[in-house]
């Protein structure tokens, strides 16, 4: 099997980190280094299997930290490069996420959540991460989360996450409770040739003319790669746009800081995906992602059936956080309901765009999402 | 780095007398090359010198330190120690080259 | 700002690095300039070298060599560059770095690279303390000595690098200091051409911090320490080869064989690759 036949495309009965896992393939990654942590040791297993079957490589780190500083080194030597984990260990990789984020490297990482904080219950699914997957470095940066709500979706995503990291130079994450993660429902995978696949920037001038930070109209910089001549330096300081660090000067610092969160900022429009369902009309709306989503969907059903005008929308991006359709939401309903499977996370976000529109959280701790029933009674007093 | 003065101190040949062989020896002829404004002046060129070729000048780069100068060209075996050992690459030798003898024994 | 190009070892170093920042008489210089030496007596093909730093005043050279370089987190030069090597097997990848950087925080990626013999080659700059934030102790400062953090004297034992680098399975391990300057450039060579996972620890003098906690004295003071304590002996037994005030022992400490991580690897994708074609 080579590279060509990398994408088993068909129909197939799959987990979400089976779908994960073979979305990572499709899309055209070649190194995954990672670390087993339930529940996203299937995701490393699959890959595991895989990798060699494409002649590429699979390694088995000593711990998370060196999973991710690996990835690096993988992207920065030319490869399609991802991760999976847990909670734990996504803590562990914030500080090279950071390194991801100031090197501009693209890559992914997957975060099947389960119960936290700390060991928690590793067993069991959680939506507990969202907040960390934006802020859990140190530093103002921006990263792109993506979160599926099915199997389908697990794998759609992850070839969409390489895209977005790809086109981006930017960490991805993929945010999976632990249920998509683990439950089996029917994917399809199309023709390779039918796959959408983005790849970097390739530099456009010679090596003596190439700055490796040096911005094209989309803040985004073209990207050369170890072994082609360019001899480039990469550093985690601030840094010039030739890539030198510059630890003393205030203005290189402003312009790098902003210009790193800006690269996704302005171009939110074109990053942020959201799904609405019947909410041309909707009076209340139910805000929700993930498997929650899927239960949201149920009793949106359900209210239209008892008359109420109800309507969904499913956030597919959670960071940049879809803060225009959120607030246009807001102001043609009464109510947003949201759902989530933690204390009380992206409802923050949700209720800063929202403004004077009244949120009404439901939180939920420990393995199951929200009964459709739940979500229903809410609407009703949403209305 | 601007302002980085190179000086060259040469070896003068002191052949007055050609010896029968001396198309088949070689006179070893040394040519220190000393970048004043790279040294920090930890001494360690001066010091470890095998012939003692080295020693601290009067004069203050612009790092306010006293760059080494040659003491004696003549007693420099081209070992390379000095520059091996230089943290900043601020001396380098190099045996003088034929053309360059040549060209000076013409003058 | 004219920048003359006056040493011959100019050639190897970015324009826009220099000059260091290290300072007078500091180690890092010399392990600079005898790694690039070695570069140039070698002729390498210097497109397809990766130099990779860490976090400490060291890490700043993988910013001054002319080469592709990153310098990553502190503690984390080595799985990177383990990345780089398994993604572009054709590239050399050299980690330079300092001893809290590679046996503090970095440790457990050491001996790992190490277990697997990983082809890539990892240069020491065993310094005693942490130089970068003004002198604190490391995993080799030595017994009782009065650093920042041990201002009554460190009570650590610390370590044997060379013989933690043997016990984990480096197939080169060497030590020297930098006043054997020469020896250094012909292992550095020597760990540039050798399949596997090299170790060349350089006993390194840091005058102005850690010299301050020893009252050493000059840059020359530091230097002296190192010829007269130093002692050469090839192929010592690893596990004897403490460093004292009195005794530095220095040399080729192992040199053997053994396949490597990559070796392996393309052997394993090689065997899966063509049982899939035969057919099932």
């Amino acid at each position: 099997m080579s590279e060509k036949n990398r994408a088993l495309s068909g129909k197939h009965f799959y987990s979400g980190d089976l779908a994960c896992a073979e979305g990572a393939l499709a899309a055209g990654c070649r190194f995954f280094a990672g670390y087993p942590i339930t529940p996203a040791t299937e995701i490393a297993e699959r890959m595991a299997r895989r990798l060699p079957q494409v002649g590429a490589t699979y390694i088995q780190m000593e711990d998370e930290i060196a999973s991710i500083a690996a990835v690096i080194g993988a992207s920065y030597a030319g490869l399609k490069a991802m991760t999976a984990t847990s909670g734990p260990g996504f803590s562990l990789m914030q500080e090279n996420i950071g390194l991801a984020v100031m090197t501009e490297t693209p890559c992914v990482i997957v975060d099947v959540m389960r119960g936290g904080p700390s060991t928690g219950q590793p067993t069991m699914a959680g939506q507990q991460d969202v907040m960390q997957a934006k802020w859990g470095s140190h530093g103002d940066y921006e990263i792109i989360a993506l979160t599926p709500s099915s199997v389908q979706e697990a794998f759609d995503l992850t070839v969409e996450a390489f895209n977005y990291a790809e086109t981006y130079r930017v960490p991805v994450m993929v945010m999976m409770d632990a249920i998509v993660g683990h439950m089996w429902e029917k994917v399809i995978i199309p023709p390779l040739e039918q796959i959408v696949i983005e790849n970097r920037k390739k530099p456009a001038v010679p090596p003596s003319e190439y700055m490796p930070f040096k911005p094209d109209k989309d803040l985004v910089p073209p990207m050369a790669v170890f072994g082609e001549g360019y001899r480039f330096h990469a550093t985690g300081l601030t840094h010039e746009e030739d890539g030198r660090p510059r630890t003393e000067s205030i203005k290189v610092q402003q312009r790098l800081v902003q210009r790193l969160c800006d690269k996704i900022r302005k171009n939110s429009e074109r990053i942020v995906k959201v799904k609405p369902m019947m909410m041309e009309d909707a009076d209340v709306a139910v805000i929700a992602y993930g498997i929650e989503s899927r239960a949201a969907l149920s009793a949106v059903r359900k209210a239209r059936n008892a008359g109420i005008k109800a309507g969904l929308l499913k956030l597919v991006t959670l960071w940049p956080f879809p803060e225009k359709q959120v607030s246009e939401i807001a102001r043609n309903t009464k109510a947003i309901i949201m759902p989530e499977m933690n204390y009380g996370q992206m409802v923050r976000e949700v209720e800063r765009a929202a403004k004077n529109t009244p949120v009404i959280f439901l939180p939920k701790l420990g393995e199951e999402p929200h009964r459709p029933e739940e979500i229903f009674e809410a609407m009703k007093v949403g209305i | 780095m601007s302002g980085m003065k190179a000086v060259t101190v040469e070896k003068k040949s002191n052949l007055w007398r050609k010896p029968l062989d001396a198309d088949k020896t070689r006179q070893l002829q040394a040519e220190i090359t000393i970048i004043k404004d790279r040294c920090k002046g930890c001494g360690y060129c001066i010091a470890y010198c095998p012939k003692e070729v080295l020693e601290e000048s009067e004069e203050i780069n612009a790092r306010g330190v006293h760059p080494p100068k040659v003491k004696d060209i003549n007693k420099c075996a081209v070992c390379g120690y000095c520059t091996a050992i230089c943290p900043d690459l601020a001396i380098f030798v190099k045996e003088k080259t034929e053309e360059k003898k040549e060209a000076e024994n013409k003058k | 700002m004219v920048v003359e190009t006056a040493h011959p070892l100019d050639v190897y170093l970015r324009e826009t690095g220099m000059h260091h920042i290290w300072c007078t008489g500091c180690g890092n210089g010399i392990l600079l300039n005898s790694f690039v030496t070695a570069l140039k007596e070698l002729e390498l093909n210097l497109d397809k070298l990766v130099v990779v730093s860490g976090i400490g005043c060291i890490g700043r050279i993988a910013g001054y060599i002319n080469t592709d370089s990153f310098h990553t987190t502190h503690g984390r030069p080595i799985p990177f560059a383990v990345g780089v090597k398994l993604a572009n097997p054709e590239l050399k990848v050299v980690v330079i770095s300092g001893d809290g950087d590679l046996f503090a925080i970095g440790g457990n990626h050491f001996i790992h690279a190490a277990r697997r013999n990983m082809n890539i080659q990892v240069i020491c700059v065993n310094n005693f303390n942490y130089g970068m934030t003004g002198g604190q102790q490391g995993p080799t400062t030595p017994l009782n000595v009065s650093t920042s953090t041990t201002p009554y004297g460190n009570i650590e034992h610390p370590f044997n690098l060379v013989h933690l680098a043997a016990g984990s399975g480096a197939v080169y391990v060497a030590r020297w200091t930098t006043l054997h300057v020469r020896r250094l450039t012909e292992s550095i060579k020597k760990a540039l051409q050798k399949d596997g996972f090299s170790f060349v620890e350089v006993i390194s003098q840091c005058p102005e911090i850690y010299g301050k906690s020893t009252k050493i004295g000059l840059p020359v003071d530091f230097m002296n320490w190192f010829k007269r304590a130093s002692e050469i002996q090839h192929f010592s037994d690893p596990a004897k080869a403490e460093i004292t005030s009195d005794r530095i022992p220095l040399g080729e400490f192992v040199d053997i064989e053994k396949p490597t991580y990559e070796t392996l690897l393309r052997e394993r994708i090689t065997q899966v690759q063509s049982k899939m074609q035969g057919g099932t």
